[in-house]
C-alpha cells in the first residue's frame, strides 16, 4: 500500500478518535474545572470531597458493583464448569446466549411484574406460607436483577477458560492423589483465571452504570454513581457536578484497570 | 459419579429456568386480557392488536432497526479502514498509542459515554434528534470493529500480497481482491457486533436524543416507569420470535457452511 493511501484509510479513523475519544473527555474534564458562569474553579471537586454524601455514594456504588460481581461469579463458575462436561455444548451455549439477545429493558420490565407484591416471586413464597414481602424496590432485588442480566456474561469465558485446559492436567492432580478441593484450588482455579478476570471486567465496571435498573427495579433508593450523574446531567441539570462525579469514576476506572491489567470488556459475545 | 452428572444436569437446568422465566413470563401474560401480570384473566390477542395499531411505537420500531443497520454500516466501514491503517503502522509505541485511544470507548461506562456525547454535541450546537443518537451509535461501534478485524489482518499472509502485485494486480485489485476477502469473516463478526451493540443500547441513546426521536429501548423505559402495559408484552412476544427467527438461521448457516468446509477439507486430503 501507498504512503498515500495509508493517510487516506488513517484520516476517518483518526477524525473518529479525536471527535468521540480525545474531545468528549476533554469537555468533560473542562466542565469539571468550571462553574455554571463558566469560571475556573475546584469548587466541585471540594465539594465531592468534603460532602460526605458523594463519598458515601462512592462506596456504595463500588460495594454494589462488587456484590454483583462476585454472586454472578458464584453463581456462574459452576455452570461454566459443568457446561464443559455436556453433550450438545454448542446448543447449551445457544440457550445460554438467547436470553442476552433481549433487550435488557424487557427483562427488567419483567422483573417489575415477577418482584411485585402480589406477583410470581410472592406467589411462590406464600406456597411456603411466608405472607406477601415487599421485594421490589429494595437493595436485595436490584442486585438480583443485575445478577441476572450478567450471567451469560459470566458464563461465557470462564467456559472458554475451562475449555482450553487439558483434561489430562486434571486427571494428574487426581491420580497424584489430591482431594477434589485441592484439584480446583491448585490447578482449576489458576488455569481458569484468565476468564474469571475477563468476566469479572466484563460485568464490574458496566455496573457502575446500571442507573435504568436503580430507577425501574431500586426505586429510586439505591443512588450510585451511575445514577447520580445521569439525575446532575439530565434531571437538575447540573451538568459541571455531574462531569465531576464523571471525572472521579474515570480516574478509578483507570486505577482498578492498571491494577488488575486490563484486557477489553466485551458486552456481546460472538456465536 | 453418577450423582455427580445428575447435579450438574440439575443445576444447568436451574440456570436456563432462571434465565428464561422473566422472557415467558413476559410471553404468558401478553395472552392474558387482566391489566397487570398477576393472575391470568382469559386468552385475548387485544394487545397484538393494540400493538398493530400502534403507529407510535411501530414508527420507533422501525427507527430503531434503521438506527441499527445505518450506524452499524458506516461503523464497519470506518472501523475496518481504521484497522487496517493500524496494522500498517510501523513505529510499535504508535500502534500502541492507537490502540489504548480505541480501547478507551470499550471500557468506559455508558453513562459516562452518554453524558460526554452530551456535552460534545451541545458545544458543537448539533441538535438533539436521530442525527445525534446516529453518530453516537457509529461512534461507540467502531472499537469493537477494529478489535474484530485487526486480528484478522495480522494473521493475513502477506506474501500473498506479493503474489497478487507481481501477477501484475494495482493497487485497487489488491485490495478488493486479496485483501478484502481474506478479512471478511472479521469485517463480518465486526459488523454483527456493531449491529447488535446498537440494538441493545439504552444508556447513551437516553442520554444524547431529543424529544423527537426515540428507540425502543427508551421507549420501553419510559413506559415501564409508567407502570405495567401489556402492550409492552406483545411487544417483547414478537422481539422474543424475531431474535429467535435470526438465530436459528444464523445458526442453520453457520453450521451448514461449517460442514461445507469440512467435506472440502476432506477432499483435498484424499
Amino acid at each position: 500500500m501507498s504512503n498515500r493511501n495509508k493517510i487516506l484509510f488513517m484520516i476517518p479513523y483518526l477524525l473518529w478518535i479525536i471527535l468521540f475519544v480525545i474531545l468528549p473527555i476533554l469537555l468533560i474534564l473542562w466542565y469539571s474545572l468550571t462553574n455554571q458562569s463558566q469560571q475556573f474553579t475546584l469548587a466541585n471537586f471540594e465539594l465531592f470531597f468534603h460532602n460526605g454524601t458523594f463519598l458515601k455514594m462512592m462506596l456504595n456504588s463500588f460495594w454494589y458493583a462488587f456484590l454483583i460481581t462476585f454472586v454472578t461469579l458464584l453463581v456462574s463458575y459452576p455452570a461454566a464448569y459443568f457446561l464443559t462436561k455436556m453433550k450438545n455444548q454448542q446448543i447449551w451455549l445457544l440457550l445460554i446466549i438467547l436470553p442476552t439477545w433481549i433487550n435488557l429493558l424487557l427483562k427488567a420490565y419483567a422483573f417489575i411484574g415477577i418482584l411485585s407484591n402480589s406477583g410470581l416471586a410472592n406467589q411462590f413464597l406464600q406456597l411456603f406460607g411466608i405472607g406477601p414481602v415487599n421485594i421490589l424496590f429494595t437493595d436485595f432485588s436490584f442486585i438480583f436483577v443485575a445478577t441476572y442480566i450478567e450471567i451469560p456474561f459470566m458464563i461465557l469465558p470462564i467456559y472458554n477458560a475451562i475449555k482450553e485446559i487439558n483434561p489430562v492436567i486434571i486427571q494428574a492432580s487426581e491420580d497424584l492423589g489430591a482431594s477434589k478441593w485441592q484439584t480446583f484450588k491448585y490447578v482449576l482455579w489458576p488455569l481458569s483465571w484468565s476468564g474469571v478476570e475477563s468476566g469479572i471486567q466484563a460485568i464490574f465496571i458496566p455496573s457502575l452504570s446500571l442507573f435504568m435498573l436503580t430507577r425501574l427495579i431500586g426505586g429510586n433508593r439505591v443512588i450510585t454513581l451511575g445514577t447520580a450523574i445521569e439525575e446532575y446531567f439530565l434531571t437538575t441539570m447540573n451538568w459541571n457536578m455531574g462531569a465531576t462525579i464523571g471525572v472521579v469514576l474515570i480516574i478509578l476506572m483507570v486505577a482498578v484497570m492498571l491494577l488488575t491489567g486490563s484486557k477489553i470488556k466485551r458486552k456481546k459475545v460472538d456465536l | 459419579m453418577k450423582n455427580r452428572k445428575i447435579f450438574a444436569r440439575l443445576y444447568l437446568y436451574f440456570i436456563l429456568i432462571i434465565l428464561y422465566v422473566p422472557i415467558f413470563y413476559l410471553i404468558y401474560f401478553s395472552f392474558s386480557s387482566g391489566k397487570n401480570m398477576n393472575k391470568f384473566q382469559h386468552f385475548t390477542l387485544a394487545h397484538y392488536q393494540t400493538l398493530l395499531q400502534d403507529n407510535r411505537l411501530i414508527a420507533i420500531f422501525l427507527n430503531t432497526v434503521i438506527l441499527a443497520l445505518l450506524s452499524s454500516l458506516i461503523a464497519t466501514i470506518i472501523g475496518t479502514m481504521g484497522a487496517i491503517a493500524i496494522s500498517r503502522v510501523r513505529s510499535k509505541k504508535h500502534k500502541q498509542t492507537l490502540l489504548a485511544l480505541n480501547n478507551v470507548l470499550m471500557v468506559s461506562p455508558d453513562v459516562i459515554i452518554g453524558a460526554s456525547f452530551l456535552v460534545f454535541f451541545t458545544a458543537l450546537g448539533i441538535g438533539l434528534n436521530f442525527g445525534s443518537v446516529l453518530l453516537s451509535h457509529i461512534a461507540f461501534s467502531v472499537p469493537i470493529v477494529v478489535l474484530m478485524v485487526l486480528p484478522r489482518l495480522n494473521e493475513m499472509d502477506y506474501s500473498l500480497i506479493d503474489a497478487a502485485r507481481d501477477l501484475g494486480a494495482n493497487n485497487y485489485q489488491v485490495f478488493s481482491n486479496v485483501m478484502i476477502p481474506a478479512i471478511l469473516p472479521g469485517i463480518a463478526s465486526g459488523l454483527f457486533m456493531a449491529l447488535t451493540y446498537s440494538l441493545d443500547d439504552f444508556a447513551v441513546t437516553f442520554f444524547v436524543t431529543g424529544n423527537g426521536f426515540s428507540t425502543l429501548s427508551v421507549e420501553i423505559y419510559s413506559r415501564a416507569r409508567q407502570g405495567i402495559d401489556l402492550e409492552i408484552n406483545a411487544l417483547s412476544t414478537v422481539i422474543f420470535v424475531f431474535v429467535l427467527v435470526l438465530v436459528l438461521i444464523y445458526y442453520f448457516i453457520s453450521t451448514k457452511r461449517g460442514k461445507k468446509a469440512r467435506g472440502i477439507m476432506r477432499e483435498l486430503i484424499k
